[in-house]
């Protein structure tokens, strides 16, 4: 069963905190690192990525047939998707396994598997 | 199969899709080895369900289960695995509950939705959403293991507490449904610590819900009226059913695992054993709060312990410290309730009259309404 597990935060402004608050960051940030190693060798991993921060993000939308190009995510909420990681487990538990090492909050979606669309397409 | 088809009518409820395929592969592999004890598991269910509606059925369910359970070990492990799905982390909890009723316990869609006094198309869609989120997401039908498994079984006895506390606390006001719910409750608590004897906390809130229900004929007078601890009459508690719960904490503490039902089974235990009120061991009863306190620290446990400070100290400490929990506890209608009976007792009448009226704001439920009521104007 494959899973996308989206990261919440990012690094964006870890240079303005400050003492502990950085520390703890960069903390953090060693550990997702360990933790990507750590399922990629044993292979639950199949891809993902850390993404830069908010401020670069474009978003474009599109509205009565008319597409708009704006600037920043296009989901407005305190928590900005930092990265992600599509991994093959066995069911929830072992995705959730996964997730609850991770340092920071994490959103689990099981995928739509279209893997076998073509061959239905086919048999029809 | 067996093992598979065992189950077959639960998991139509739970696991229909991932279930229909193995009932698609019948035909083709033959009939299960021992369709004997397939059959055997739907009709005793059906039994179960009709013996429910009997006004002495928990005593006929504890026999029938007592009798058959344990004989198939894979069919306990698929009311393990079943409990456990239905109650896993990932469904909200009122998802679980319901799942867990009508998985579990048997009930209808209609019967939960008046249990929970929603409609039966709300009733309805939270358990079609819940169950489409167990395929979708593929949550395991399994018992978890290892480090898992505090969280997970803390998480089953949970949902089983608030099952029961729905049906107790509306005890008299909306009766019959909502009674069945408590005493449902307290028989899948007593599966559960069946299932897995070496859990001292499911043993514990099979106590505490044992407890309660033994003194539930007190807590309504003749009139249908709400009566409080310290006003019931105590030779209408079941004095045989408070001998059994005492038992089953003494089996737990066996164990040497402390925890929250355990300790809050040994408060009502030390309320059921003392002979009234005034000669309750309050020393006690302060005691374990505190114990409670060191692993549960929650306002509710501090304003139930500052009950117990009022009897042991007076009134004048517990108001004290009812005071400090004012903001954490401002929108809870027990809070002023209780401020209420401790400036009663301070001769505070006009401020006990102001938190009683506060309380009845908040109060939703009517045995409780009709209870402030009474207070207000006698």
């Amino acid at each position: 069963m494959k899973y996308v597990l989206l990261f919440g935060g990012t690094m964006e402004g870890v240079e303005a905190l400050e003492g502990d608050a950085r520390k703890e960051a960069m903390a953090d940030y060693e550990k997702s690192g360990a933790w990507f190693a750590k399922y990629s060798q044993a292979g639950k991993i199949l891809g993902g990525h850390e993404l830069q921060g908010p401020s670069t993000a474009t978003t474009v939308s599109r509205q009565n047939g008319k597409v708009t190009v704006t600037d920043g995510p296009f989901i407005e909420s305190k928590e900005v998707i930092g990265g992600y990681a599509e991994i093959e487990v066995a069911d929830l538990d072992e995705a959730l396994e996964m997730a609850k090492e991770w340092p920071g909050t994490v959103e689990i979606r099981p995928i739509v598997d279209h893997s076998q669309d073509q061959q239905r397409a086919m048999e029809s | 199969m067996v093992r598979v088809l065992g189950n077959f009518d639960v998991a139509e409820e739970v696991v229909q899709d991932s279930l229909v395929a193995a009932l698609e592969r019948w035909p083709e592999q033959g009939i299960p080895d021992n369709p004997g004890a397939w059959l055997m598991t739907t009709a005793r269910r059906r039994a179960i369900d009709i013996l429910r509606r009997d006004r002495r059925y928990a005593e006929k369910v504890a026999l029938l289960e007592r009798s058959t359970l344990g004989s198939d070990p894979a069919e306990t492990d698929d009311r393990l695995r079943l409990i456990f799905t239905c109650c896993h982390p990932a469904l909200a909890q009122e998802a679980q509950v319901a799942l867990t009723l009508r998985a579990v316990a048997g009930f209808t869609t209609q019967e939960i939705a008046a249990a929970f006094l929603v409609t039966e198309t709300t009733m309805a869609q939270r358990i079609v959403r819940a169950k489409r989120k167990i395929v979708a997401a593929n949550i395991p039908y399994r018992v978890p293991e290892g480090a898992e498994l505090p969280a997970r079984v803390d998480a089953v006895l949970a949902v089983l507490y608030l099952m029961f506390n729905e049906g107790y606390l509306s005890l008299g006001a909306v009766a019959g449904m909502r009674r069945d719910l408590a005493d449902d409750a307290l028989w899948l608590a007593s599966l559960v610590s069946r299932l897995m004897p070496n859990q001292p906390e499911a043993l514990g809130l099979m106590a505490l819900m044992k407890l309660h229900l033994a003194r539930s004929r007190a807590r309504f007078d003749a009139a249908g009226e709400m009566v409080l601890l310290p006003d019931q009459d105590r030779s209408l508690w079941d004095h045989a059913a408070i001998a059994d719960a005492i038992a089953l904490l003494g089996r737990a503490a066996a164990m040497s695992a402390t925890g929250p039902y355990q300790l809050q089974a040994a408060i009502a235990a030390v309320h059921a054993e003392a002979r009234s009120w005034d000669e309750t061991d309050w020393q006690q009863i302060v005691a374990l709060y505190d114990a409670l306190l060191r692993l549960v620290d929650t306002p509710v446990v501090r304003l139930n312990r500052a009950v117990a400070v009022a009897r042991l100290s007076g009134p004048e400490m517990a108001l004290g410290e009812v005071n400090d929990l004012a903001l954490a506890l401002g929108g809870y209608h027990l809070f002023h309730a209780t401020r209420a009976e401790l400036l009663d007792e301070l001769g505070e009448k006009a401020l006990a009259r102001e938190a009683r009226l506060r309380a009845l704001e908040l109060c939703q439920n009517p045995a409780e309404r009709a209870l402030l009521l009474r207070k207000l104007s006698g």
